[in-house]
């Protein structure tokens, strides 16, 4: 038998707060060491791109953000379900604290896309398949929030905003794909793409070191969230009368 | 399955003593589908480029009008803390209901697609195309639709909820079905479009009354 109890532990919303506290140091402080590095490898060590120039270096923070982008989407969805099925407090936190961050990282990729596209496609927009899938997630990721916050009580909110994310989940391949069919049958590729040259390791390195940090600084962001989310919902309970000193 | 058939005919009796509910949103349609040409240059070509995507939109709009009278009113009623204690299960009870707003509301706007492309320019030749592909979107649009009202059913004032949470949803529903359109406006062929469509609607038929019946008992919780 697999040993569940740490999983119980940390389910149960005090032990949270005080594991998440140590947590978002544990996962922070490596994040910005690993951005600092990635920052300053990618702006500074790396090679200007013999086709696209400097503006290729925009990929440091643009590559990560539309990674996380669909991975929060993806976690939110997760969560989504484990609350709806174990009905297990801290999942719906975990989606309500997530969506926001999520719809940022959407923004941040979409915004940064468009800062490179001008340069290089001449335009800041076009309808491509993949930017218009991105601005549709943007569109999901208001959903949630709009939802969970159009309730009264915040736990019938995040169960909502459950339902939805599950739901969503589900649509979002269907409607990635669907983007790439209109995009091919409307228009021929108005960008053609740059026959990928492998990357070269200085312009790699730092990218996966942005991508984790990324990663990390999200996972950090979101103990912080999780545990402001918390103290507003449990704000009379004991445990956090004792946790903050005064029981 | 009694029991289920009893929700079924109640919903489709509800229906037809409101009628209302049916041709208003018909007229709102109508009226979206006249306003398109009056906005640009009513030429036949552009004209007739757009009328797919110009159907389509005034038909998810519309659509979204008519999602509030499923669970709503039985919920503001009572009738639903009936269905829910009764020994049907809950999906079952939605299932009942969506599909019964489906058969009318999709049967309303199968009738009028035509018409309406008709006028905005499309070829006779593509009038089954567009028959088929708004009856297989419209059951698509239904089942998502019916997750939609079930989420925002504790809402007093839902309608740019509902549009804000169902628009990004309905997305591929519009590019294919649009799209079986526009091929058939040209001529080619257009099954690959409508299988998709058909697909869909089997996806969501399948996953939406659970979906819808799990964000119903959030508001009875």
């Amino acid at each position: 038998m697999a040993n569940w109890v740490w999983f119980h532990r940390l389910a149960s919303p005090p032990s949270f707060y005080r594991t998440a506290g140590r947590l978002q140091w544990w996962f922070g402080v490596p994040a910005a060491l690993l951005m600092a590095y990635g920052l300053f490898g990618g702006l500074v060590l790396a090679p200007a791109d013999y086709q696209q120039g400097e503006a290729f270096r925009i990929i440091y923070v643009h590559v990560p953000s539309a990674w996380l982008s669909l991975f929060v989407y993806t976690s939110m969805a997760v969560a989504g379900g484990v609350a709806l099925i174990w009905r297990m407090k801290l999942a719906e936190v975990y989606v309500v604290a997530a969506a926001p961050l999520g719809a940022s990282f959407t923004a941040l990729a979409l915004i940064t896309g468009m800062l490179w596209g001008k340069p290089m496609w001449g335009t800041y927009w076009v309808w491509d398949a993949r930017l218009t899938s991105e601005l549709i997630l943007l569109f999901l990721y208001f959903g949630v929030m709009a939802l969970a916050g159009a309730w009264d009580d915040p736990r019938r909110g995040a169960r909502a905003a459950s339902v939805l994310a599950v739901v969503g989940v589900i649509n979002v391949p269907i409607v990635h794909y669907s983007v790439e069919w209109w995009n091919s049958l409307h228009q021929g590729p108005t960008v053609t793409k740059f026959d990928q040259p492998s990357i070269a390791a200085e312009m790699l390195w730092p990218l996966l070191a942005m991508a984790l940090g990324f990663t990390l600084y999200f996972a950090a962001v979101q103990c912080t969230r999780m545990r402001a989310e918390l103290v507003d919902r449990e704000r009379d309970a004991r445990w956090l009368k004792q946790a903050w000193g005064q029981g | 399955m009694t029991a289920w058939a009893a929700v079924f005919r109640r919903e489709l009796r509800l229906l037809w003593r409101h009628r209302s509910s049916l041709s208003q949103p018909l007229v709102f349609f109508a009226l979206v589908c006249v306003l398109g040409p009056l906005g640009v240059d009513p030429g036949p070509t552009l004209l007739a480029a757009m009328a797919p995507a110009m159907l389509w939109l005034a038909l998810l709009l519309a659509s979204l009008l008519t999602l509030d009278r499923i669970l709503r009113a039985d919920v503001e009623s009572g009738v639903m803390d009936q269905l829910l204690l009764s020994p049907l299960p809950l999906w079952m009870t939605v299932l009942a209901k969506s599909l019964a707003h489906y058969l009318a509301v999709g049967g309303v706007f199968v009738l009028a697609a035509p018409v309406a492309a008709v006028v905005l320019g499309a070829p006779a030749g593509s009038l089954p195309v567009i028959c088929a592909s708004v009856a297989l979107g419209a059951l698509s649009l239904t089942m998502l639709g019916t997750v939609g009202a079930a989420l925002t059913v504790g809402q007093h004032n839902a309608g740019a909820l509902l549009a804000i949470l169902l628009l990004p949803l309905y997305v591929p529903v519009l590019i294919f079905g649009a799209g079986a359109i526009h091929a058939a406006g040209q001529g080619l062929p257009a099954a690959g479009p409508l299988y998709l469509l058909a697909a869909m609607a089997v996806l969501h038929l399948t996953i939406a009354p659970p979906a819808a019946a799990a964000a119903l008992r959030i508001a009875y919780d």
